[in-house]
Protein backbone atom coordinates (compact mmCIF):
# COMPACT_ATOMS: atom_id res chain seq x y z
CA UNK A 1 0.00 0.00 0.00
CA UNK A 2 2.72 2.43 0.98
CA UNK A 3 4.83 1.11 -1.86
CA UNK A 4 2.01 2.01 -4.25
CA UNK A 5 2.05 5.51 -2.77
CA UNK A 6 5.79 5.83 -3.20
CA UNK A 7 6.04 4.48 -6.74
CA UNK A 8 2.79 6.04 -7.96
CA UNK A 9 3.74 9.39 -6.48
CA UNK A 10 7.15 9.19 -8.12
CA UNK A 11 5.66 8.31 -11.49
CA UNK A 12 3.18 11.18 -11.23
CA UNK A 13 6.03 13.55 -10.38
CA UNK A 14 7.88 12.81 -13.59
CA UNK A 15 4.88 12.54 -15.90
CA UNK A 16 2.49 15.30 -14.85
CA UNK A 17 2.51 18.30 -17.13
CA UNK A 18 1.76 20.96 -14.53
CA UNK A 19 4.70 21.42 -12.20
CA UNK A 20 2.52 22.36 -9.22
CA UNK A 21 0.74 19.02 -9.52
CA UNK A 22 4.15 17.39 -9.65
CA UNK A 23 5.09 19.04 -6.37
CA UNK A 24 1.87 17.78 -4.74
CA UNK A 25 2.60 14.27 -6.01
CA UNK A 26 6.08 14.61 -4.52
CA UNK A 27 4.49 15.34 -1.14
CA UNK A 28 2.36 12.17 -1.46
CA UNK A 29 5.49 10.19 -2.29
CA UNK A 30 7.42 11.58 0.68
CA UNK A 31 4.49 10.97 3.03
CA UNK A 32 4.33 7.32 2.00
CA UNK A 33 8.07 7.09 2.55
CA UNK A 34 7.61 8.44 6.08
CA UNK A 35 5.08 5.68 6.69
CA UNK A 36 7.59 3.13 5.44
CA UNK A 37 10.24 4.45 7.83
CA UNK A 38 7.78 4.12 10.72
CA UNK A 39 7.03 0.53 9.65
CA UNK A 40 10.76 -0.21 9.52
CA UNK A 41 11.09 0.73 13.17
CA UNK A 42 12.73 4.12 12.75
CA UNK A 43 10.16 6.59 14.11
CA UNK A 44 12.70 9.37 14.56
CA UNK A 45 13.62 9.21 10.87
CA UNK A 46 9.92 9.18 9.97
CA UNK A 47 9.42 12.30 12.07
CA UNK A 48 12.42 13.95 10.44
CA UNK A 49 11.05 13.01 7.02
CA UNK A 50 7.72 14.67 7.80
CA UNK A 51 9.38 17.76 9.24
CA UNK A 52 12.14 18.26 6.69
CA UNK A 53 10.72 16.95 3.44
CA UNK A 54 6.98 17.47 3.71
CA UNK A 55 7.30 20.52 5.93
CA UNK A 56 10.35 22.39 4.69
CA UNK A 57 11.54 21.24 1.28
CA UNK A 58 8.08 20.90 -0.25
CA UNK A 59 7.11 24.38 0.89
CA UNK A 60 10.41 25.74 -0.42
CA UNK A 61 9.82 24.12 -3.80
CA UNK A 62 6.23 25.35 -3.94
CA UNK A 63 7.44 28.88 -3.17
CA UNK A 64 10.03 28.63 -5.93
CA UNK A 65 7.36 27.46 -8.37
CA UNK A 66 5.03 30.28 -7.41
CA UNK A 67 7.87 32.79 -7.80
CA UNK A 68 8.88 31.58 -11.22
CA UNK A 69 5.62 30.68 -12.93
CA UNK A 70 4.37 33.92 -14.44
CA UNK A 71 0.68 33.16 -14.77
CA UNK A 72 -0.49 29.89 -16.26
CA UNK A 73 2.04 29.41 -19.00
CA UNK A 74 0.83 27.62 -22.09
CA UNK A 75 2.52 24.39 -21.23
CA UNK A 76 4.74 22.98 -23.94
CA UNK A 77 5.91 19.40 -24.01
CA UNK A 78 7.47 18.71 -20.62
CA UNK A 79 10.10 16.37 -22.00
CA UNK A 80 13.39 16.85 -23.79
CA UNK A 81 14.10 15.48 -27.23
CA UNK A 82 16.30 12.94 -25.46
CA UNK A 83 13.38 11.37 -23.58
CA UNK A 84 13.86 7.91 -25.09
CA UNK A 85 17.54 7.93 -24.26
CA UNK A 86 16.63 8.96 -20.71
CA UNK A 87 14.06 6.17 -20.42
CA UNK A 88 16.60 3.67 -21.67
CA UNK A 89 19.17 4.85 -19.14
CA UNK A 90 16.68 4.71 -16.30
CA UNK A 91 15.54 1.21 -17.26
CA UNK A 92 19.18 0.15 -17.43
CA UNK A 93 19.78 1.51 -13.91
CA UNK A 94 16.65 -0.21 -12.57
CA UNK A 95 17.60 -3.46 -14.28
CA UNK A 96 21.17 -3.46 -12.99
CA UNK A 97 20.35 -2.58 -9.39
CA UNK A 98 17.26 -4.80 -9.36
CA UNK A 99 19.26 -7.72 -10.70
CA UNK A 100 21.90 -7.19 -8.03
CA UNK A 101 19.22 -6.96 -5.33
CA UNK A 102 17.52 -10.17 -6.43
CA UNK A 103 20.72 -12.11 -6.98
CA UNK A 104 22.31 -11.27 -3.66
CA UNK A 105 21.62 -13.49 -0.70
CA UNK A 106 20.96 -10.93 2.01
CA UNK A 107 21.37 -12.70 5.29
CA UNK A 108 18.56 -10.62 6.60
CA UNK A 109 16.81 -11.10 9.87
CA UNK A 110 13.25 -12.26 9.52
CA UNK A 111 11.89 -9.44 11.63
CA UNK A 112 12.82 -5.81 11.80
CA UNK A 113 14.83 -4.42 14.66
CA UNK A 114 13.38 -1.21 16.03
CA UNK A 115 15.72 1.71 16.55
CA UNK A 116 15.33 3.50 19.83
CA UNK A 117 15.58 7.27 19.82
CA UNK A 118 18.01 7.34 22.72
CA UNK A 119 20.37 4.94 20.92
CA UNK A 120 20.41 7.24 17.90
CA UNK A 121 20.96 10.29 20.06
CA UNK A 122 23.86 8.65 21.88
CA UNK A 123 25.53 7.53 18.66
CA UNK A 124 24.96 10.89 16.99
CA UNK A 125 26.70 12.84 19.74
CA UNK A 126 29.53 10.41 20.42
CA UNK A 127 30.63 8.35 17.41
CA UNK A 128 29.19 10.73 14.83
CA UNK A 129 29.96 14.02 16.56
CA UNK A 130 32.37 15.19 13.85
CA UNK A 131 29.97 14.61 10.92
CA UNK A 132 27.30 16.35 12.99
CA UNK A 133 29.46 19.46 13.43
CA UNK A 134 30.57 19.46 9.80
CA UNK A 135 26.91 19.26 8.83
CA UNK A 136 26.06 22.29 10.93
CA UNK A 137 28.82 24.22 9.17
CA UNK A 138 27.48 23.05 5.80
CA UNK A 139 24.00 24.30 6.68
CA UNK A 140 25.41 27.70 7.68
CA UNK A 141 27.31 27.94 4.39
CA UNK A 142 24.17 26.92 2.49
CA UNK A 143 22.11 29.62 4.18
CA UNK A 144 24.69 32.31 3.38
CA UNK A 145 25.05 31.06 -0.19
CA UNK A 146 21.32 30.99 -0.78
CA UNK A 147 20.89 34.52 0.52
CA UNK A 148 23.76 35.73 -1.66
CA UNK A 149 22.42 34.02 -4.78
CA UNK A 150 18.79 34.96 -4.35
CA UNK A 151 19.08 38.68 -3.73
CA UNK A 152 18.60 41.04 -6.64
CA UNK A 153 21.87 42.60 -7.80
CA UNK A 154 20.36 46.03 -8.51
CA UNK A 155 19.22 46.40 -4.90
CA UNK A 156 22.79 45.82 -3.84
CA UNK A 157 24.06 48.52 -6.17
CA UNK A 158 21.51 50.99 -4.85
CA UNK A 159 22.51 50.15 -1.29
CA UNK A 160 26.13 50.93 -2.14
CA UNK A 161 25.34 54.41 -3.43
CA UNK B 1 7.39 -7.45 2.49
CA UNK B 2 10.94 -8.23 3.56
CA UNK B 3 14.25 -6.59 2.85
CA UNK B 4 14.14 -7.36 -0.87
CA UNK B 5 10.75 -5.72 -1.28
CA UNK B 6 11.98 -2.48 0.25
CA UNK B 7 15.14 -2.57 -1.84
CA UNK B 8 13.11 -3.06 -5.03
CA UNK B 9 10.86 -0.13 -4.16
CA UNK B 10 13.98 1.91 -3.52
CA UNK B 11 15.47 0.86 -6.87
CA UNK B 12 12.28 1.77 -8.73
CA UNK B 13 12.12 5.16 -7.04
CA UNK B 14 15.76 5.84 -7.91
CA UNK B 15 15.13 4.89 -11.53
CA UNK B 16 12.08 7.14 -11.71
CA UNK B 17 14.12 9.99 -10.28
CA UNK B 18 16.95 9.41 -12.75
CA UNK B 19 14.49 9.32 -15.64
CA UNK B 20 12.83 12.54 -14.53
CA UNK B 21 16.17 14.27 -14.08
CA UNK B 22 17.30 13.31 -17.56
CA UNK B 23 14.01 13.77 -19.38
CA UNK B 24 12.16 16.75 -17.93
CA UNK B 25 12.85 20.26 -19.19
CA UNK B 26 11.89 22.26 -16.11
CA UNK B 27 14.81 23.19 -13.86
CA UNK B 28 12.76 23.04 -10.64
CA UNK B 29 11.43 19.63 -11.55
CA UNK B 30 14.96 18.41 -12.04
CA UNK B 31 15.67 19.43 -8.44
CA UNK B 32 12.56 17.54 -7.30
CA UNK B 33 13.88 14.47 -9.09
CA UNK B 34 17.19 14.79 -7.26
CA UNK B 35 15.19 14.75 -4.02
CA UNK B 36 13.43 11.59 -5.21
CA UNK B 37 16.76 9.87 -5.79
CA UNK B 38 18.08 10.94 -2.38
CA UNK B 39 14.92 9.56 -0.78
CA UNK B 40 15.39 6.26 -2.57
CA UNK B 41 18.86 5.97 -1.08
CA UNK B 42 17.46 6.88 2.34
CA UNK B 43 14.86 4.13 2.05
CA UNK B 44 17.50 1.52 1.31
CA UNK B 45 19.64 2.75 4.21
CA UNK B 46 16.73 2.47 6.63
CA UNK B 47 15.78 -0.96 5.28
CA UNK B 48 19.33 -2.25 5.74
CA UNK B 49 19.42 -0.77 9.21
CA UNK B 50 16.20 -2.54 10.16
CA UNK B 51 16.89 -5.96 8.66
CA UNK B 52 20.63 -6.43 9.15
CA UNK B 53 21.30 -6.62 12.89
CA UNK B 54 24.56 -5.48 14.38
CA UNK B 55 24.84 -2.37 12.26
CA UNK B 56 24.76 -0.18 15.41
CA UNK B 57 22.12 2.12 13.89
CA UNK B 58 24.53 3.53 11.31
CA UNK B 59 21.83 3.40 8.65
CA UNK B 60 19.38 5.58 10.55
CA UNK B 61 22.07 8.12 11.38
CA UNK B 62 23.28 8.23 7.78
CA UNK B 63 19.69 8.76 6.65
CA UNK B 64 19.38 11.74 9.01
CA UNK B 65 22.67 13.17 7.72
CA UNK B 66 21.53 12.69 4.12
CA UNK B 67 18.31 14.57 4.92
CA UNK B 68 20.26 17.55 6.25
CA UNK B 69 22.54 17.58 3.21
CA UNK B 70 19.46 17.33 0.97
CA UNK B 71 17.95 20.35 2.69
CA UNK B 72 21.13 22.35 2.09
CA UNK B 73 21.26 21.19 -1.51
CA UNK B 74 17.63 22.12 -2.12
CA UNK B 75 18.17 25.59 -0.66
CA UNK B 76 21.21 26.43 -2.76
CA UNK B 77 19.83 24.70 -5.84
CA UNK B 78 16.56 26.60 -5.74
CA UNK B 79 18.40 29.88 -5.18
CA UNK B 80 20.52 29.14 -8.25
CA UNK B 81 17.47 28.21 -10.31
CA UNK B 82 15.64 31.37 -9.30
CA UNK B 83 18.70 33.47 -10.18
CA UNK B 84 18.95 31.77 -13.60
CA UNK B 85 15.22 32.14 -14.28
CA UNK B 86 15.43 35.81 -13.35
CA UNK B 87 18.11 36.46 -15.95
CA UNK B 88 16.89 34.13 -18.71
CA UNK B 89 13.12 34.48 -18.13
CA UNK B 90 12.47 30.76 -18.66
CA UNK B 91 12.67 27.63 -16.52
CA UNK B 92 13.29 25.35 -19.48
CA UNK B 93 16.81 24.00 -19.29
CA UNK B 94 17.23 23.45 -23.02
CA UNK B 95 16.89 27.20 -23.56
CA UNK B 96 20.12 27.74 -21.62
CA UNK B 97 22.33 27.26 -24.67
CA UNK B 98 24.67 30.24 -24.56
CA UNK B 99 27.79 28.11 -24.46
CA UNK B 100 26.58 26.07 -27.43
CA UNK B 101 25.91 29.01 -29.75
Amino acid sequence: MLAVGVIGGGLLVVTLRNIIHSAIAMMVCFGSLAGMYALLGAPIVAAAQVLIYIGAISVLILFAIMLTQAGDANLPSPFHRQVWLAALTALLIIGLIGWAVIQTDWQAAATTVAVSVSAIATALFTDYALPFEVLSLLLLVAIIGAIYLARRPEEDEEANR
Amino acid sequence: MGLQGYLIVSTLLFGIGAFGFLARRNAILMLICIELMLNAVNLSLIAFNAYLPGSSNAGAIFALLVMAVAAAEATVGLALVIAIIRTRQTPEVDEYSDLKD
